[in-house]
C-alpha cells in the first residue's frame, strides 16, 4: 500500500509536535509557519483546527510564529497561506486526532471506533476523558505518516461559515496588539538617519552633538548607515536631527526620468524569458490584421499605515528579534549573514504589524533595530520607521510596461496573441542570496554590490510574468519576459506582482477587440471561457448593479473584467461604474470570485473588498514620484491614497464551493478592478488610456 | 529634563517628566502605557494618532503634551464604561470593520467625537466625518457601517 504525499508544509516540518500542543488546562496550542498580516489567517487555520479536533474554537491558542519552534513554511505570501498552512493543519490535525482517539481508547477499554468526540471531550457511552486528560507531548513527538486517519463523525462544519477574527477584539479595544505595542522594560528607542537618496554616500558625520544629548544611549555608523538609541523616543528624535544636521553626503542623479520610465525600462540590459507558447499544428493562416498596444504602470508603494516597526535585544550570545516579516526564517538567515552570526545564534519572533501587502520594510527595520541592539547591549532596542522612511525607502512595486500584438482573422476573431513584458524582477526578499538584501546591509563599508530583484519560477506564481497569459481560448499565445537587470530603486513584491498590470493590459485589450467586433464585451469574455468556473463569476457581476439595470448617461460608463490570479487560483470578475467630472471616480463595484471552499466566507469577502478599493487606489491615484536624484513622494500628501469620499460603494460576491479545494483570496481582486475601471472610462468617453494611474489629466491629453 | 507635567487623560491624572514640546503620543505611550493611539505620519496626515482633547478631535502626533496641560484627554483605553465596551467598539466587532486594524484606534476617536455633536447622522456624514483619516485596507465601508450601526445602538440606549 502506498503511503498518500503529505501536504508539502507538512512534508517539510513532519513532526506533529511542531504543529500542535495539547494541554492539562484544556488550551491547544496550534503553531503555523505562516503569519498574520491582517489578512484573518489565524482565524480562519483556527476554524480548521476546531473543526478537525471538534474543539471549541476559544480553547485553541494561535502561537506566534518563531524560528525557535514554529514549522518553516517559508514567507506568507502569494495568496498560499490556506493551500499551505491550512492543509498541513487540517492533516496533522486529523493524525493527532486518531493518535489522541487511540490513547484514550486504551484509557477507557473500548475500541476506537466506538469514541466520538465533542467539544475536546472524547465519549465512549456514558464514559469520557478528554484531550486535556490525556496531554501528553511524548503522543505528538513522532511523523506525520499521511495515511488517513480513521474516519470519524461529520465535523461540527464551522469551516465554510462565516466567523469573527481573533484578532479583532484585542485591536478594538486598544489593548496592546501590534509590534508598534511592544515596549519591555528598559526599552531604547532607535531611529535611523537615512541617506537623503538612493545612491548617496555619507561623507563625513559629527556625531557629538547628537551624543551629548542626555539620554542618548548610542550611535552606530557603518558606511553610509547611521542610528542611534536613547532612553527616550523623543530624545532619539532629537538626536536623528542634530545628526541629519551633522551629516554630508555626496549625492548624484541615479535615478531615471519618470516622465519616460517605459522607454527607460526598455533600454536596460535585461535578460528575456518565453514564459507561454502555445500555436496551432501547421503553417498560420495570414492575420488579415494586426493591432498593436503598449501599456504601463509606475513605481508604486505598498505604504503602510504604520511604519515599519522591530524591537532586538542582543545578550551577548543570542540576538532576538521581534518583527513583522512575512518570513521568520528568511529574515533569520540574512540577519546572520549581515550581522556575521550563525543562524542559531538568531530567534526572530513574529508580531502582528500593520496591513502590509508584500513586501515592505517590515525586514529592513528589524536588522536596523539588531544593530543598534549589538551596540547596548542587554537593552531590548525598538526602532521605529518614520513615514518618510517608509514611503521612500521601502521596496517599491516595480514600474512596468506590457507590449500586447494580436493578430485577427477577417472575422474580428483573435489568431494569435503575444505579450511582452518589461520590468525589474517583484522579489527582493530576504534569505535566498549570498548577499543580504536588507536595506542597512546595502549601506555598510564593505557592503557587496547590491542584489537585483528577481522572478520566482511561474510554477511558484512568477513574478512580472504572473498572469501575463491571458485565460481566454486563443488559437496561439505566446509570452516572453524581460526582466530588467538595472534596480535604481528598490523593487519588490507587492500584492499580486505583475498581475495588475498584465491584467489592466489584457482585459483593456478584449474590450477593445470585443467593441472593435460590435460584440458586448462581457458576452464575448463568456463565449471565450471555456471553464465553468470562470463564467460563473462573470455571470455572477453581470446580474448585479451597476452592470444589471444600467442606463448609459452622460459623465458615467460601466466596464467589466476577469482574470483567474496566477492562471490557476481564484476567478475574480468585477464590475465597477465610473463617474467622469474633473476628476475619475468609481461610485459602484461589484465582484465575485471563486475561491474553492471559502474557510471563513465573511474573511474572503472581507479581502475582496479591501482589494478592490485599493486597486481602485492605485488604478486611479498612485504613483511614486522621484526627480533624477531623490524619491519626492515621501509624504501622505505628496503619496495620496483613496480617501473615504472617493471609496466606491462595493458588493463582494463569494461563490461558496464547499466541495473544492480553497485557493488564496487575497490578491484575485487587484488586476480585475483596474481592467474594470479602464473599460468603464472607455464607456463613458470612449478614451482608451494605457498608462496608470488612469487621471483625468490623462484623459483629457488624449480626448 | 524640567519638572513634572500632569496632565488628566480617560479622567486619570497623570505624571510625566517628558519635555514640554514632547510630543503627546509619546508620553500617552511610553511613559503612561496607553498604546492605543499610534504612530502614522507624525504631521496631521493620517488620523492614526487622533484623541479627544476636551471632547474634540485632536492629532497627537503634533500635540505638545504642555499644551494638554488642564484639559480632559481621551484615548480608546477610555472609551469602555465598567468593562463594557463602547457602543461604537460593539459595532466594529459586529461589522468586522477592520484587515489589520491599525487605523481604527483613530477611526474610534473620530467617530465618537461625530456622535457626540451629531447623534443620529448618515452616511454621508459619516463619510465626511471620517475623510481625514487613512484607511490602506480598504475596510471604509464596514467602518461607516460600524458608525451607523452604534449610532443606532445609541439611541436606543438612550
Amino acid at each position: 500500500m502506498s503511503t498518500p504525499a503529505l501536504p508539502p508544509s507538512l512534508a517539510r516540518n513532519p513532526r506533529l509536535g511542531r504543529w500542535l500542543r495539547f494541554r492539562r488546562d484544556g488550551i491547544v496550542e496550534v503553531r503555523s509557519g505562516k503569519v498574520e498580516l491582517g489578512q484573518g489567517l489565524l482565524t480562519a487555520l483556527a476554524q480548521i483546527v476546531a473543526d478537525e479536533l471538534e474543539v471549541p474554537p476559544s480553547s485553541i491558542r494561535m502561537e506566534p510564529a518563531s524560528t525557535a519552534h514554529s514549522p518553516d513554511e517559508g514567507i506568507t505570501s502569494g495568496s498560499l497561506s490556506i493551500q499551505h498552512s491550512g492543509l498541513a493543519l487540517r492533516q496533522a490535525c486529523r493524525e493527532a486526532r486518531a493518535i489522541y482517539l487511540a490513547a484514550a481508547a486504551r484509557a477507557l477499554d473500548v475500541d476506537a471506533s466506538t469514541l466520538r468526540v465533542r467539544d475536546g471531550q472524547i465519549h465512549a457511552g456514558d464514559r469520557s476523558t478528554s484531550y486535556a486528560a490525556l496531554a501528553d507531548d511524548f503522543l505528538l513527538d513522532r511523523d506525520a505518516t499521511g495515511e488517513e486517519a480513521p474516519t470519524v463523525p461529520p465535523a461540527s462544519g464551522r469551516v465554510g461559515s462565516p466567523a469573527v477574527r481573533l484578532d479583532l477584539p484585542d485591536k478594538v479595544m486598544g489593548r496592546p496588539r501590534f509590534i508598534q505595542d511592544l515596549l519591555p522594560p528598559n526599552v531604547l528607542h532607535g531611529r535611523v538617519l537615512r541617506p537623503p537618496s538612493p545612491g548617496a554616500k555619507l561623507l563625513s558625520l559629527d556625531e557629538a552633538k547628537a551624543r551629548a544629548l542626555p539620554g542618548v544611549v548610542t550611535v552606530v555608523r557603518d558606511g553610509s548607515f547611521v542610528a542611534v538609541a536613547a532612553e527616550r523616543e523623543e530624545v532619539a528624535l532629537a538626536a536623528l536631527e542634530r545628526l541629519r544636521n551633522g551629516a554630508r553626503w555626496h549625492e548624484g542623479a541615479t535615478l531615471p526620468d519618470e516622465a519616460r520610465i517605459t522607454e527607460w525600462l526598455r533600454a536596460q540590459p535585461h535578460e528575456t524569458t518565453a514564459v507561454a507558447s502555445r500555436a496551432p499544428a501547421g503553417s498560420a493562416p495570414k492575420p488579415a490584421r494586426t493591432i498593436k498596444a503598449s501599456f504601463t504602470r509606475p513605481f508604486i508603494a505598498h505604504a503602510s499605515l504604520a511604519p515599519s516597526c522591530a524591537v532586538a535585544s542582543w545578550d551577548g550570545e543570542q540576538m532576538r528579534v521581534s518583527s513583522h516579516t512575512q518570513g521568520i526564517f528568511n529574515l533569520r538567515a540574512d540577519l546572520a549573514i549581515a550581522l556575521a552570526l550563525p543562524p542559531e545564534a538568531i530567534v526572530v519572533e513574529h508580531r502582528e504589524g500593520a496591513g502590509c501587502y508584500g513586501h515592505n520594510g517590515a525586514d529592513d527595520v528589524a536588522l536596523d533595530a539588531a544593530l543598534l541592539a549589538r551596540a547596548a547591549p542587554g537593552r531590548p532596542v525598538r526602532v521605529s520607521w518614520s513615514r518618510e522612511d517608509e514611503l521612500a525607502w521601502a521596496p517599491f512595486g516595480p514600474a512596468m510596461a506590457v507590449d500586447l500584438a494580436v493578430d485577427f482573422d477577417a472575422t474580428g476573431e483573435v489568431q494569435a496573441w503575444r505579450t511582452d513584458v518589461w520590468s525589474n524582477g517583484h522579489s527582493l526578499r530576504p534569505g535566498r542570496a549570498a548577499t543580504p538584501t536588507l536595506l542597512a546591509a546595502t549601506h555598510f563599508a564593505d557592503a557587496a554590490p547590491p542584489i537585483v530583484a528577481i522572478n520566482m519560477p511561474l510554477v511558484a506564481g512568477g513574478g512580472s510574468d504572473r498572469n501575463a497569459t491571458p485565460a481566454y481560448d486563443f488559437p496561439a499565445v505566446e509570452v516572453v519576459n524581460h526582466r530588467v537587470l538595472s534596480m535604481p530603486l528598490r523593487a519588490s513584491a507587492l500584492r499580486s506582482l505583475g498581475a495588475f498590470a498584465n491584467v489592466f493590459a489584457i482585459e483593456s485589450t478584449v474590450d477593445d477587440i470585443a467593441r472593435a467586433r460590435g460584440e458586448d464585451p462581457l458576452a464575448w469574455r463568456l463565449r471565450h471561457l471555456a471553464d465553468a468556473r470562470a463564467r460563473a463569476v462573470v455571470e455572477a457581476v453581470a446580474a448585479r448593479e451597476p452592470w444589471a439595470g444600467w442606463r448609459p448617461r452622460e459623465g458615467f460608463g460601466r466596464g467589466c473584467a476577469f482574470a483567474r490570479y496566477k492562471g490557476d487560483g481564484a476567478y475574480c470578475a468585477v464590475a465597477v461604474e465610473v463617474e467622469l467630472t474633473h476628476t475619475v471616480r468609481v461610485t459602484r463595484l461589484a465582484i465575485a470570485a471563486d475561491v474553492g471552499l471559502a474557510v471563513n466566507p465573511d474573511g474572503v469577502a472581507n479581502q475582496l473588498e479591501g482589494g478592490a478599493i485599493q486597486a481602485t487606489s492605485w488604478t486611479l491615484k498612485e504613483a511614486v514620484h522621484f526627480d533624477r536624484t531623490r524619491v519626492v513622494s515621501d509624504r501622505w500628501e505628496s503619496y495620496p491614497i483613496l480617501r473615504f469620499s472617493e471609496v466606491p460603494t462595493v458588493e463582494a460576491i463569494v461563490l461558496q464551493q464547499p466541495h473544492l479545494p480553497s485557493l488564496g483570496a487575497g490578491e484575485a481582486a487587484m488586476g480585475p478592478t483596474a481592467g474594470a475601471i479602464a473599460n468603464a472610462i472607455f464607456d463613458a468617453v470612449g478614451v482608451r488610456v494605457r498608462d496608470l494611474p488612469l487621471t483625468a489629466e490623462r484623459i483629457a491629453a488624449i480626448s | 529634563m524640567t519638572g513634572m507635567i500632569e496632565i488628566e487623560v480617560n479622567g486619570t491624572k497623570h505624571a510625566t517628566q517628558a519635555d514640554p514640546d514632547t510630543p503627546i503620543l509619546h508620553v500617552l505611550r511610553n511613559d503612561f502605557g496607553l498604546t492605543a493611539t499610534r504612530y502614522g505620519c507624525g504631521a496631521e496626515q493620517c488620523g492614526a494618532c487622533v484623541v479627544l482633547v476636551d471632547g474634540a478631535p485632536a492629532y497627537a502626533c503634533t500635540l505638545r503634551v504642555a499644551d494638554a496641560v488642564g484639559k480632559r484627554v481621551g484615548t480608546v483605553e477610555g472609551l469602555a464604561r465598567d468593562g463594557e465596551p463602547h457602543p461604537l467598539q460593539r459595532a466594529f466587532l459586529e461589522e468586522q470593520a477592520a484587515q489589520c486594524g491599525y487605523c481604527v484606534s483613530g477611526m474610534l476617536m473620530r467617530a465618537a467625537a461625530l456622535l457626540a455633536a451629531e447623534p443620529s447622522p448618515d452616511a454621508a456624514a459619516v463619510r465626511a466625518a471620517l475623510e481625514p483619516q487613512l484607511c490602506r485596507c480598504g475596510s471604509h465601508n464596514r467602518i461607516v457601517r460600524a458608525v451607523l450601526r452604534a449610532a443606532a445602538a445609541m439611541k436606543t440606549e438612550r
